[in-house]
């Protein structure tokens, strides 16, 4: 069954038009890929999703239309938007950003067990459970800001360049911890990445963008070495 | 000894009303990353209210509450139709904004219930009891310590409760905030509520002492303010300390500084000011704000 559909989906900051008409399919349990070079529109389709950008078409998620609803509302619906910048709560303690994750959860019990799986995901995270998260390395924070995604126990998560910026050791460390989750959890996934090889390791399906378009669709296998995605990559 | 004594506890007791007042400003400033200029002149009207209410007849506890729970809603009201329009964009914007808020609601209490002093009635007696020889009244007391019980309700609310954690995550960054989940709009309507309901127990506290008149905290405002700062933004208890010391050491300083006097005492603080932040920049008991990209 079809979890997230987008059909048509129009976004602009301001009066600057970014996508024009962008579709995505993402089924229950399944993980998509947005590929593109920048400025393609890949983050503007996820923030399209979450509702924090002005948006046209159609957005319907687990059977409602969701397009206009303020993203504390998406989120209630069962949406995690780790954004681009990771969007840690900086004065907060690792512990709290956890915490703040499982805001709308009413399972009070089940949230320490959450908290431990986390830090069994990520055992970085286990030493600085009290520490503020702007004292976080960016490697940590990247942790982090998935880790309270998880803790709203959410239906689909939407993963924004969780390798910006990072090492690239710690970056396949964070996709490896991904991967795990997925299969732990089976929580949908629409994952954006600018690292191809670390975007084929999550997805079984992607879409290529160009300047706010879909060029292309397919599975990961269809996709992987073709010649649109190295262009698409390299902005070529 | 005894005038020591005296006027330690006095200063504590002005000091309490500064650091109410610098408690609602560390509450907004919390929950919306703000500071609110007009706090003072929120307070005065809600001191204003409560004066009405009595003037109705009713007893004057139940004045007060009334008061209480109308600035609460005269806050979220604020907030709402007001602050919204300017949250997200500049912050020296809004806090321009609060200043000319400041103007506004001084402007109305003046309009409505003139500029000559009112006399309000005091909650506490005004008795005095003697400690350790010293003559002390019991409403500076009493006032002390109803500040002290706010103070530790509010660490309690924002350390220990799932609303304190809330209102901490959306101050710290409100869109973030919201792709938990948290219904942002809401959250800083009842940040600003509760200021405004603290800031109304402040006026209601100092309004028998200095008379209601419509800039009766506009001093205390300035003192509240470098409480704020010395104490840290981040920490109640924080800026409840300092504004304790700026009560007595204002007050000691009036008597035992011949150089300072009545006259300079509103200086005290800000030397302080300027001492500490050359020192310790995030204040006392606040934490640096580490900004990692």
């Amino acid at each position: 069954m079809t979890l997230l559909e987008l059909a048509g989906v129009t976004a602009y900051y301001g009066p600057v038009q970014v996508l024009h008409g962008v579709g995505l399919s993402v089924p229950e349990g399944g993980s998509v890929g947005i590929l593109g070079a920048n400025g393609a529109g890949k983050t503007t389709t996820l923030r399209a999703i979450s509702g924090t950008v002005r948006t046209g078409g159609r957005i319907s998620f687990d059977g409602h239309d969701v397009r206009g609803l303020r993203p504390d509302q998406v989120a209630v619906r069962g949406v995690a938007h780790v954004p681009e910048g990771r969007g840690t709560l900086g004065q907060l303690s690792v512990r709290e950003n956890l915490l703040v994750g499982a805001y709308l959860r009413k399972d009070r019990a089940a949230i320490s067990g959450d908290i431990d799986y986390c830090l069994d995901l990520f055992p970085q995270l286990q030493d600085r459970i009290g520490s503020r998260a702007a004292s976080l390395s960016g490697g940590e924070q990247q942790m982090l800001a998935v880790a309270r995604a998880f803790m709203a126990k959410p239906k689909l998560l939407l993963l924004d360049e969780a390798s910006l910026g990072l090492a690239p050791s710690t970056s396949k460390a964070v996709y490896e911890a991904i991967r795990r989750l997925r299969v732990e959890s089976g929580i949908a996934m629409v994952v954006v990445e600018q690292n191809a090889n670390l975007a084929f390791s999550l997805v079984d399906s992607a879409t290529v963008l160009e300047t706010g378009r879909n060029v292309l669709t397919g599975s990961a296998a269809e996709l992987k070495g073709m010649d649109e995605i190295r262009r698409a990559y390299l902005g070529g | 000894m005894g005038t020591f004594i005296q006027l330690v506890v006095d200063g504590l007791a002005t000091g309490s009303i500064y650091a109410a007042l610098a408690l609602a400003i560390v509450l907004v400033n919390q929950a919306t990353g703000l500071i609110n200029f007009a706090q003072g002149g929120m307070a005065v009207l809600s001191a204003y209210i409560a004066y009405a209410f009595t003037r109705l007849g009713l007893p004057l506890i139940l004045a007060i509450l009334i008061a209480v729970v109308v600035s609460f809603l005269i806050g979220a009201v604020i907030e709402r139709f007001l602050i919204r329009r300017f949250e997200g964009g500049d912050p020296d914007t809004a806090v321009v904004v609060t200043i000319g808020l400041l103007a506004l609601v001084t402007g109305i209490c003046a309009v409505r219930w003139g500029y000559n002093n009112l006399a309000f009635p005091s909650l506490f007696p005004l008795t005095s009891v003697e400690i350790l020889g010293a003559v002390v009244s019991v409403r500076s007391l009493a006032t002390t310590v109803t500040i002290v019980a706010i103070m530790v309700a509010l660490q309690v609310l924002f350390l220990r409760t799932k609303l304190g954690l809330a209102l901490r995550a959306v101050a710290d960054n409100p869109s973030s905030a919201a792709l938990s989940g948290l219904p942002v709009g809401r959250l800083l309507m009842v940040g600003w509520g509760f200021a405004a309901s603290l800031g109304a127990i402040a006026g209601v506290l100092v309004a028998p002492q200095l008379t209601l008149t419509p800039g009766m905290l506009d001093t205390a405002l300035v003192y509240a303010l470098a409480a704020v700062i010395l104490g840290g933004l981040s920490s109640p208890i924080g800026c409840v300390v300092a504004a304790s010391a700026i009560g007595v050491l204002e007050n000691l300083a009036a008597v035992y500084v011949p150089l300072v006097g009545h006259d300079l005492k509103i200086a005290v603080p800000f030397v302080l000011i300027f001492v500490i932040l050359v020192i310790r920049p995030q204040g006392l008991f606040g934490r640096k704000v580490v900004v990692r990209v």
